[in-house]
């Protein structure tokens, strides 16, 4: 008999998400919730809420960066982003980002996924200059408008990472996908499968490529 | 040996100075419930292991009850005006860009390093920690070039990272609470029995339709989970090697990688991918918590059905 009352968690967690209660919020009562139905007695919860927390601390680590990026902003880091945008002929949000999404897909492939990321590059550097890229070529834009441009900043970020990194031999989904069909008697090296990330990483340039270009021409038919 | 212990310091001392620049920015009604918040961080950073297991819930219970109840806001200081940003960037041109452009470097050259030459054994670093400890280095290279070459007040650095901070605010640490969760998730069972649900509704004889339950199911489950690591061992025992692999005779290596990458698809349309999906639109100041996922889902959707076609075609026809 499977016992399905921790699912109620995941649908605790959908709703919270759903009805825009803080997150965090929403996150600890599924927390609770689903141990509490998984017969852990509170404290147990309570206690692996909180060796979960301090065990992961090294997740929160990154924004340790932000004290570099507020002072270089103070000093108009975005503003000569977009200056450098300015002087660059034939520079289009969709092209500047289409350049973004193959280096960004490269350096994965070679491991090199921290050089760049959300608080790294896109933030201080890449969102500004094709915002800016953006403002050359079609003259001022609406609020929505510069939120759509600044989220497609981001989601080249993840589609160049997600979809670079398992070409490398080292990443850790490698190694988790090779451990895991290992504990089935099944033997594959790092690389036999990393070899198999390549036709995605191709199909996720061409189509988020794609997406890039069309952007431009969105862009061009507002208003 | 530097291990990750060095860099809970650093982060400590750093959400220590977030609280010191929250409670200095009066134009922020809530400053106080921020300084708190951040306050709370810095605790947890340099305390956590004195704790005990039960005194970190009991500090995660706070840092929620603070954030939970919106004790937390923003204020509206600019530390310059657009004006003066423009003439500093006219007058420091584009050597502005160096500091900001060290912390990937250094990563860059020193993963090089610390993984193909000689450095790699001397345990200097602890291999777990490369990545983290070279961004902190980074970071406090950066800082020092910065204060050396802008000569900016002592206490810039603490102003302006704790305006961006709180301009993310909560968001910060959700991608550390959903971890917790997921170690919570774990716990409790959740992926054997969502691993049983999908067992019971294999389909027989089509290769086709397990295809589309593997690749989908691995959607789903990254969506709920937030990343498909947690995915993928619980498809993979439910459908992947059972079915695809040993009774389809599906090629192993393409069932496993392409198994993965549809689980990243899945990773673009969630906001439990919070590190990936909000926090971002957080940093990016944009309105809607989740228009980082909408502009994704339009690349996600196409790609999957890509991921599916090389799942079949690849996996058991080559």
């Amino acid at each position: 008999m499977i016992d399905y009352w921790p699912l109620l968690g995941i649908a605790l967690v959908v709703i919270g998400f759903a009805l825009s209660f803080n997150p965090l919020l929403v996150v600890a009562v599924a927390a609770i919730v689903t141990g509490l139905l998984g017969h852990m007695p509170f404290l147990k919860v309570l206690a692996t809420l909180g060796h979960g927390f301090n065990e992961n601390r090294y997740v929160t680590i990154i924004w340790i960066i932000l004290p570099v990026v507020g002072l270089l902003e103070r000093y108009g880091l975005q503003e000569q982003a977009r200056t450098l945008i300015g002087g660059i002929r034939g520079a289009t949000a969709g092209r500047l980002l289409i350049v973004y999404l193959a280096i960004r897909q490269l350096f994965s492939a070679l491991g090199l996924t921290t050089v760049a990321g959300h608080p790294q590059t896109v933030r201080p550097l890449v969102a500004p200059m094709v915002v800016a890229a953006a403002e050359k070529q079609h003259g001022e834009l609406d609020e929505d408008t510069v939120e759509k441009v600044k989220a497609m900043s981001a989601a080249t970020d993840n589609v160049g990472l997600f979809f670079g990194e398992d070409i490398f031999l080292a990443i850790a989904s490698i190694l988790l996908i090779q451990g895991s069909l290992a504990s089935f008697g099944i033997q594959l090296t790092p690389f036999q499968l990393s070899v198999w990330a390549i036709p995605s990483a191709i199909c996720a340039f061409l189509i988020h490529g794609t997406r890039l270009l069309l952007l431009d021409r969105q862009l061009g038919k507002r208003k | 040996m530097i291990n990750l212990h060095w860099l809970y310091a650093l982060a400590g001392a750093i959400f220590a100075g977030f609280a010191l620049g929250s409670v200095r920015d009066e134009t922020n009604a809530k400053r106080w419930g921020n300084a708190a918040f951040w306050s709370l961080l810095a605790i947890s950073f340099w305390f956590g292991d004195f704790f005990g297991d039960i005194g970190n819930g009991v500090l995660v219970l706070a840092v929620v009850a603070v954030a939970g109840l919106h004790l937390i806001g923003r204020g509206s200081k600019q530390s310059t005006t657009a004006e003066e940003r423009q003439h500093s960037s006219d007058r420091y041109g584009n050597w502005l860009f160096l500091p900001a452009l060290i912390i990937p470097f250094i990563a860059f050259v020193g993963t090089l390093l610390f993984n193909y030459t000689p450095l790699k054994g001397l345990n200097l670093i602890d291999t777990k920690a490369v990545t983290l400890v070279l961004l902190g280095c980074g970071v406090s290279v950066a800082l020092v070039i910065g204060y050396s070459w802008l000569r900016p007040p002592a206490l810039a650095a603490v102003d302006d990272g704790s305006r961006l901070a709180n301009g993310i605010g909560w968001a910060i640490v959700l991608p550390q609470m959903l971890a917790s969760l997921g170690v919570i998730f774990a716990a409790a069972g959740v992926g054997t029995t969502i691993g049983a649900i999908v067992g019971a509704i294999i389909p027989q004889g089509s290769i086709l339709l397990a295809v589309l339950l593997y690749a989908l199911g691995m959607v789903a489950f990254t969506m709920i989970m937030g990343n498909a690591f947690a995915a993928f061992p619980v498809m993979a025992a439910a459908i992947g090697v059972p079915i695809l692999i040993q009774a389809d005779g599906g090629n192993p290596a393409v069932v496993g990688a392409v198994g993965m990458l549809s689980g990243f698809c899945g990773t673009l349309m969630t906001p439990m991918a919070a590190n990936f999906n909000i926090v971002p639109a957080a940093l990016l100041e944009l309105k809607n918590q989740y228009g980082v996922i909408k502009v994704q889902v339009a690349t996600a959707i196409p790609l999957l059905i890509a991921n599916i076609i090389i799942l079949y075609i690849a996996g058991f026809h080559l």
